[in-house]
């Protein structure tokens, strides 16, 4: 552990980063590996997840279960739902832009805890192997990305028990990286640096961090003790026993309903860190977004019930968790109106992060709306367990988040390698994943709205023409990843060199070489007051980024 | 395997923090220990949550038994509570640089546990239930086990610490007692768990 070398006289050369492939797929404490390592480890995952989904799609193109049997059915869509939530998007925008940026941020060398850090990276690929592996060996898990009693104790108990565990394995690196966060962020600012000067992204972590801590141990005792009913046959969660299915829901979605927002909220900080450097604007403000981001984090704990109408809920419950849910729209409805006047009048360059960002607007206010509607309970009934949730989660989650994770990567590229990610292909991935996107979610509302439950591998006839017409934007969907992942590694070998600032960002991972030195800066971190001081004068920046609102 | 990488990475890192930011790493360890205890009490509190909900809604079957002695129990929780005590005196031995007296009250402390940990083992065999016979004992056995899972990584956490004191001048001494305040952070965290479960489990 001590080891006492002596200061080593070198000068710092251009680039500090060792340049072999070879470290990026071995231990490491430097945040930013470690942040690239969760974006690839991340997009492989996903890449696995999205095979899943266009099997799901293919599957539903005819009534029938022709494709695949039902019960395989079921153990593709668990691994969809867990593989998406669980091993792409909660450790993407959390881990790997968390990790990457925030030291930047904050101006420090490193995160609070660098091993604790590389320690919940590397429980990620284990446990997403055992859990693909669980399919091969054990047949996997069936009863959905929600594992419901008593579905999940009912059904085959080896691959629910390994997707117990791996879960387990995925929260308890969610919660290491949430208190890293928590430490960095609180304990690792650079001396003078305020928090209100922090840039957005930081608050968004932070939030973010707060539900991690205070959710995700929730479900890991939940997970226990539904084990414990699969395994030790006890009856928690089993009715026949004595058990109440309710307690699970309810502690379940006690922390999956903050899981959304540990999914979208740092989308939401992502996108405010993208938007002003595009459109040579400050980021239109500042104070309400940091206390919206706050307030979301408040209400987001006490909404949980709205995904439990049906289940018996009593009607103050009811009452309740549909104010409480309602609420939670005026903070999201603030950052909506932010982000457009952010953009309002903006000498906006239309590239594409930028229009990755602007998809991601536009489809969270779909999802948004969609969401309010179902917060209500006469409509929620009407609706539960549709397809209309099913596009109204989608809306979200890849609307939402996933298209910020592809305006991040398209922003940070350049930081990433010195390279320039291929316009022309960018804007191609852009428009077939945006038509796609749309084409294969908005009919969905329909089929729900209609009554087409989700989750099941065969439908009635009539809904055949509109699951095709979702199919063939999954085709799309799908080929958009390929001009994508080309991008990627054309811009790696190829690219044109970006120099250190392309986009002439003045948030602080900028004012550093790209791709950055090992300690991130040569040397003192600079101090950042204004990290959203486009378009004004220094002198008179001060009134514009919030610090007098 | 060449890991030669993360190696040099680590050592320039280390050179480069001792040259110029001494003042900026100072030991955030603590405020990390109480972020993640934080995480742990929400765990219980999502047991404890259940075991409220299903006491206020599921009426216990006819025919089944679920009856709490109370003597073991609060012999159990004079235990911990005098460990507590006894643990902060280790401390203040460790930092009077008392090491010998630190380490007998350490001792003292385990010792508690370990008697904690076996007395609530008798107690498990005197019930009158076992763990598969209703869903109030399945919750009594998580809750009690969950939290002595708790106390026997505490009892390790004091050995090691105390294994680790044997030298006056090793890894444990007033100027570096991180291990020592982390476990004694753990073991006051373990216990408060202990007063408000059997406030809940017992008294309730």
């Amino acid at each position: 552990m001590t080891i006492a070398i002596p200061p080593a006289s070198k000068k710092p050369s251009g680039s500090l980063q060792p340049k072999s492939w070879f470290k990026y797929f071995s231990f490491s404490l430097d945040h930013k590996v470690i942040g690239i390592q969760y974006l690839i480890c991340g997009f492989v995952f996903y890449l696995i997840g999205g095979a899943l989904a266009s099997a799901i799609r293919i599957e539903l193109a005819s009534p029938i279960s022709d494709f695949m049997p039902r019960d395989i059915y079921n153990q593709v869509l668990t691994l969809h739902g867990t593989i998406m939530i669980f091993l792409w998007i909660v450790p993407v925008v959390n881990g790997a832009f968390g990790n990457y940026l925030i030291p930047f941020y904050v101006g420090a060398r490193d995160m609070a805890y660098p091993r604790l850090n590389a320690v919940a990276f590397w429980m990620i690929p284990p446990s997403g192997l055992m859990l693909i592996s669980s399919y091969f060996i054990t047949g996997a898990a069936q009863s959905g990305w929600t594992a419901y009693p008593p579905l999940s104790i009912t059904t085959p108990a080896a691959g629910q028990i390994i997707w117990i565990l791996s879960v387990l394995l995925l929260g308890g690196s969610s919660i290491f990286g949430g208190i890293n966060f928590i430490a960095t962020i609180i304990k690792l600012r650079r001396p003078g640096l305020k928090l209100m000067q922090l840039p957005m992204y930081c608050w968004a972590m932070l939030g973010t961090s707060i539900l991690v801590v205070l959710s995700t141990p929730v479900l890991a005792g939940t997970l226990i003790l539904l084990s414990f009913d699969i395994v030790a046959h006890t009856g928690f969660f089993n009715p026949t026993l004595g058990g109440n299915v309710i307690v699970y829901q309810h502690l379940f979605w006690f922390y999956s309903h903050p899981a959304v927002y540990i999914m979208v909220l740092p989308a939401f900080g992502l996108v405010s860190e993208i938007l002003p450097v595009h459109c040579r604007k400050p980021l239109f403000g500042y104070v309400t977004m940091v206390y919206s981001i706050m307030a979301i984090v408040v209400l987001g704990l006490v909404v949980w019930a709205h995904h439990m109408f049906t289940s018996g809920t009593p009607p103050w419950m009811r009452l309740f968790f549909t104010i409480a849910t309602a609420f939670i729209a005026v903070p999201t409805g603030i950052k909506f109106f932010n982000w457009v006047a952010t953009l309002w009048g903006g000498k906006i360059s239309l590239n594409s992060a930028i229009l990755f960002s602007c998809g991601f607007i536009i489809n969270f206010v779909l999802g948004g709306i969609t969401g309010v509607a179902l917060a209500q309970v006469p409509f929620d009934i009407h609706v539960h367990d549709t397809y209309f949730v099913v596009a109204h989660f989608h809306y979200i989650v890849y609307g939402g988040s996933v298209f910020v994770i592809f305006s991040s990567i398209y922003h940070w590229y350049p930081k990433f390698t010195g390279k320039l990610m291929n316009e022309t292909i960018g804007r191609l991935h852009f428009i077939l994943t945006f038509i796609g996107f749309n084409l294969c979610f908005a009919p969905q509302h329909w089929l729900g709205l209609n009554g087409m439950p989700r989750r099941v591998a065969e439908y009635d006839p009539q809904f055949e023409l509109i699951n095709q017409i979702s199919s063939l934007g999954a085709l799309l969907m799908a080929l958009s990843t390929i001009p994508f992942l080309l991008n990627v590694i054309y811009s790696a070998f190829k690219g044109r060199p970006s120099g250190d600032n392309p986009w002439r960002g003045l948030t602080p991972e900028w004012l550093t070489s790209s791709p950055p030195p090992i300690e991130n800066w040569k040397g003192e971190a600079p101090l950042v007051s204004e990290p959203y001081g486009y378009g004004v004068e220094i002198s008179e920046g001060s009134i514009l980024s919030g610090e007098s609102k | 395997m060449t890991t030669i990488n993360p190696i040099e990475e680590k050592s320039e890192a280390k050179s480069q923090e001792v040259k110029e930011h001494i003042e900026e790493h100072e030991d955030h360890r603590i405020f990390g220990l109480v972020a993640f205890l934080i995480a742990d009490g929400m765990t219980f509190a999502g047991f404890f949550a259940a075991y409220l909900t299903f006491k206020a809604v599921n009426p216990l079957p006819p025919g089944a038994i679920y009856e709490l002695e109370l003597a073991l129990p609060i012999l159990n929780t004079a235990l911990l509570l005098i460990s507590s005590a006894t643990f902060h005196r280790a401390g203040k031995f460790l930092h009077k640089n008392n090491t010998t007296e630190c380490r007998r009250w350490l001792m003292l402390t385990a010792i508690l546990g370990i008697a904690f940990l076996i007395s609530q083992m008798f107690e498990y065999f005197s019930l009158p239930f076992g763990l598969t016979d209703n869903l109030y004992a399945s919750t009594f056995f998580a809750l009690t086990g969950f939290h002595g899972l708790h106390v026997t990584l505490g009892t390790f956490m004091i050995l090691i610490v105390w294994w680790q004191s044997r030298f006056p001048d090793g890894r444990i001494t007033p100027d570096n007692d991180f291990p020592f305040e982390a476990a004694e952070l753990y073991w006051h965290f373990v216990d408060g768990i202990w007063v408000v479960l059997f406030i809940i489990l017992y008294l309730l």
